[in-house]
């Protein structure tokens, strides 16, 4: 199997459901893949194991942003990765993509390929959620002069020389924003891909409410407003 | 009228606390403002009309209204002061947890 200098990165809350699925797609192109279970209540962990992933386990719920960053750091501890993809458990992006992504990511030589459903597909996608995301994507591109179309997407993929620059400190979903401001701040090179996202049941029922972009604006702008920011 | 820029400037200075680190003397200044106020407390207690005489000082008529101004201040950044504790904290945690689930976590498997 080739892609043996890229592991995957799993956040994974009460995805009992899902996982194994995910990471056993996952297993067939990827070799490596890490999902970090963020104190999971169910069997997460042990079935992502089973299903051939390594495994890093929050004692505690922290928060997705927390979790991936946890992922981050397992990866740049490990020199033998050159690369990183990050990945929904809940099974809304296609292994197709992350390999194209990859594939792109490797012809380029850039810092960070970030994944769009806008200039790509979007599967059963509700309306609302649409109008949320091209206004967050409208927030994105305001406050980092990005030229993103797609601010939110879970799956990108990350060059390892690039983890020091980026260190995520909101646990929370603020984290999708945290790291575009940081491409911006740290002059990191990216491109775009275009991904499909699929919106099946499940991952609605998991995914975040509309009402948490309240969250994530309040915690953007109390991070500005902070000493630590 | 004077009371008004107090109150402002107050609020004004809510916004300071947010961005301040926590340092020795940033909490040495906190707990003698603190003390300054419980004895204020007790004076305005065994004596009430200072409150009146108090109020009359900044320009406010009575001596209640301006304890609740000064109870509203005291709230705020009471508040405010707890909410950069309760971070900190969380800040903390989620490092200890890190630094645990790294710790305790598989390695590459190959």
């Amino acid at each position: 199997m080739s892609n043996e200098d890229v592991c995957i990165v799993i956040p994974a809350y009460n995805e009992a459901t899902a996982i194994s699925g995910v990471v056993t797609e996952l297993r067939e192109q990827f070799r490596h893949v890490l999902v970090v279970d963020d104190g999971s209540a169910d069997d997460t962990a042990s079935l992502a194991r089973a299903a051939g992933a390594a495994v890093a386990r929050h004692p505690i719920n922290l928060g997705a942003g927390a979790a991936l960053e946890t992922g981050l750091a397992w990866v740049a501890a490990r020199p033998e990765f050159a690369w990183v993809v990050t990945f929904d458990a809940d099974g809304q992006h296609l292994v197709a993509d992350a390999v194209r992504m990859l594939a792109r990511a490797r012809a380029t030589g850039v810092d960070i390929v970030l994944a769009s459903r806008f200039t790509g597909a979007t599967i059963d996608m509700p309306s609302a959620r649409r109008v949320l995301l091209k206004a967050a994507v409208a927030f994105t591109r305001l406050t980092t002069h990005l030229d993103v179309t797609d601010a939110h997407n879970g799956l990108r993929v990350i060059n390892t020389r690039a983890l020091p620059d980026l260190h995520l400190s909101q646990c929370g979903m603020a984290h999708a924003s945290e790291l575009t401001s940081a491409i911006s701040s740290a002059g990191l090179t990216y491109c775009e891909v275009s991904t499909t996202v699929r919106y099946s049941a499940y991952s609605q029922a998991k995914g975040q409410r509309n009402l948490n972009a309240v969250n994530v604006l309040f915690d953007l702008a109390a991070a500005r407003l902070r000493f630590t920011s | 009228m004077i009371i008004k820029v107090l109150l402002i400037a107050g609020t004004l200075a809510l916004g300071m606390l947010l961005r301040q680190r926590a340092t020795g003397t940033n909490l040495a200044v906190r707990r003698l403002v603190g003390a300054a106020v419980v004895v204020l407390g007790v004076i305005a207690v065994a004596f009430p009309s200072t409150t009146v005489w108090a109020a009359h000082l900044v320009g406010v008529q009575r001596g209640t209204d301006l304890l609740l101004y000064v109870f509203v201040m005291t709230f705020l950044f009471t508040t405010v002061a707890s909410y950069q504790r309760i971070f900190g904290l969380e800040r903390r945690i989620t490092e200890l947890t890190r630094e645990l689930a790294l710790r305790a976590a598989d390695d590459i498997r190959r």
